[in-house]
């Protein structure tokens, strides 16, 4: 496990911190820019993994193993999100026959 | 501990009875199982107990909150009888899911752990994205579910991005040892944890709706089967503000000077656009949406001006707000049931027929707008002078206009029961209806008039 940990802390923290950065903000664009479901659905995915990542790199560094258990709690709140998500976009696409999010607009600021 | 199991195996109790077909076994065992958590729940009274290294705290503040959460749900039962009288389909799913959320909200009060913060937020969450589109047939479910859902899971992302960021500077996901580490470095904190401390407050802020988060509430409350918005407005939200309490009194009160700026201004942002906008609403449930924001304004209040007072101010207020909030919603059922619609004018005359059901709407009204002496009028009223204490001046004259305001929209529907022409309907509430509301009024005034004792429980 230590040998693990000495090289995986040869690449230093800043260049994981700026990964994982970088990827959750190319999710934050795709929720932002994309008008289908599926696809902002996916890009929240590429949000949460890149935390993932994140937890993952901070807990070795730290020689603290929380942060990875707190991963595996992620992973399955994920998996629940996407279940719901996925069932939710097939009930919309049953009433509406489209899951572009702009033809919901029945309700209105 | 014992309440978050007990909410969990009740709701896997009523699975089991929708598997074997006795639904009219569901509403007893679940009015029967709350009283049993609320017990579960205030046996730890006085005993601080933790559980599992920490990750869950239980001590006097947790408990009083998971009690109101508890009893709020138990109030908001009261009417699901009436409320699905109609539907043929088996609810079991509806009812079990509703009490998963309560679970989840309870463990958003009871944390000591970053990881039991997120875990009780997504059990909350995942359990509201089903039951904002459990009217599967109506488009407007459809589209709130969606709405929600996507926003959700965006801003959960925020949230989690936040906590991560924390972990990584502070060392640890513990509450008691963030505390230590923002003790230590107060003077000189690393731009990693204040970037987490602001992306958590965003996560958070979307959860309450805080302006200018708040965008999802209203849609989200009208398309929501109504009983199910009462619990939205009420339970999600008081859970909310809590952990939003919990987190900063207990980790980031050394460091008040870094995020007191950012939750002044958006306290003042959500009472004002909160109140000015609920003006321009066209029916009751949109402007209860609006009004729920601008209580979490007011609720705000407490994070800032924390001190010895400030977690009994705020309890009376979660009381306060909730028993109010579930009368005007179950006035909201009835109106829904009759006219098909809750816009004001469907309100126009119905105090004719039914005195008691507008004498119910206009107490619990003029409770949220905060008219002495009503349980409203006392819970601001010490929410605002512990602020003052505090030396909040100019917070306290912003948030007193803002509710100045709100008895602009607040009296529109009192105004078309009383004294405007209607049909004349006669609103169908049953007895136990009746009796229901009678009871809620009665405890607004109860509230109102001994409020010390539930300031002073904590």
């Amino acid at each position: 496990m230590n040998s693990i940990n000495a090289s995986l802390q040869f690449v230093p923290i800043s260049y994981y911190l700026f990964f994982c950065t970088v990827l959750f903000c190319i999710g934050v664009t795709g929720v932002l820019i994309k008008r289908n479901a599926l696809l902002i659905l996916m890009s929240v995915e590429l949000m949460i993994n890149s935390i993932n990542l994140l937890l993952a790199a901070f807990s070795t560094y730290l020689n603290d193993p929380a942060g990875q258990i707190f991963v595996f709690f992620i992973m399955v709140v994920a998996a629940a999100e996407v279940a719901i998500g996925l069932a939710i976009i097939v009930v919309i696409y049953r009433t509406t026959h489209s899951i572009d999010i702009d033809i919901l607009n029945k309700l209105k600021w | 501990m014992l309440t978050i199991i007990a909410l969990t195996v009740l709701g896997v109790v009523i699975l089991a009875e929708g598997m074997l077909g006795k639904k009219s076994w569901h509403l007893p065992t679940i009015l029967v199982g709350l009283l049993v958590a609320l017990v579960l729940a205030l046996y730890g009274w006085n005993r601080n107990l933790h559980y599992y290294n920490s990750m869950l705290v239980v001590d006097n503040t947790s408990i009083a909150f998971s009690s109101v959460l508890i009893f709020t749900t138990f109030i908001i039962f009261m009417f699901a009888g009436h409320y699905y009288k109609d539907v043929v389909r088996p609810l079991d799913d509806i009812y079990a899911i509703l009490i998963f959320a309560l679970a989840g909200s309870v463990m958003m009060t009871n944390f000591g752990n970053l990881i039991i913060l997120f875990l009780g937020i997504e059990t909350l969450s995942i359990a509201l994205y089903v039951l904002a589109g459990s009217h599967k047939e109506a488009i407007t479910s459809n589209e709130a579910t969606l709405k929600y859902f996507l926003m959700g899971s965006f801003l959960s992302g925020f949230l989690l991005f936040g906590i991560a960021l924390l972990y990584g500077a502070s060392g640890s996901l513990n509450m008691d040892e963030i505390s230590r580490y923002t003790l230590r470095e107060a003077g000189h904190l690393s731009p990693i944890f204040r970037t987490g401390l602001f992306l958590v407050i965003i996560g958070l802020a979307f959860k309450i709706a805080i302006v200018p988060f708040h965008f999802w509430a209203p849609d989200v409350y009208e398309g929501t089967p109504t009983l199910l918005t009462a619990f939205m407005a009420t339970v999600v939200k008081v859970a909310s503000i809590v952990a939003l309490f919990r987190l900063f009194s207990n980790c980031f009160s050394s460091i008040r000077e870094i995020w007191e700026p950012t939750l002044w201004i958006l306290a003042v942002l959500t009472i004002l656009v909160g109140n000015f906008t609920g003006i321009y609403q066209p029916n009751l449930k949109r402007m209860l949406a609006y009004s729920s924001i601008s209580h979490s304004g007011y609720m705000m209040l407490a994070v800032l001006a924390f001190s010895a007072r400030s977690s009994g101010s705020l309890l009376l207020y979660a009381a306060a707000y909730s028993v109010a909030t579930v009368t005007a919603f179950g006035i909201l059922i009835l109106i829904r049931g009759a006219k098909g619609n809750d816009l004001y004018t469907s309100f126009e005359g119905i105090a004719k027929k039914n005195p008691l059901e507008a004498v119910c709407l206009t107490i619990a009204l003029l409770s949220l707008t905060g008219i002495p002496p009503l349980a409203g009028f006392m819970a601001k009223y010490y929410l605002f002078t512990t602020a003052l204490e505090q030396g909040y001046l100019w917070l306290v004259i912003l948030a007193v206009s803002g509710s100045a305001i709100s008895v602009a929209y607040y009296f529109k529907p009192i105004v078309a029961m009383y004294l405007k022409e209607g049909d004349g309907i006669k609103l169908e509430a049953g007895f136990a209806f009746k009796t229901h509301l009678i009871f809620l009024t009665i405890l607004t005034l109860v509230l109102g008039l001994l409020p010390v004792f539930l300031i002073n429980l904590l």
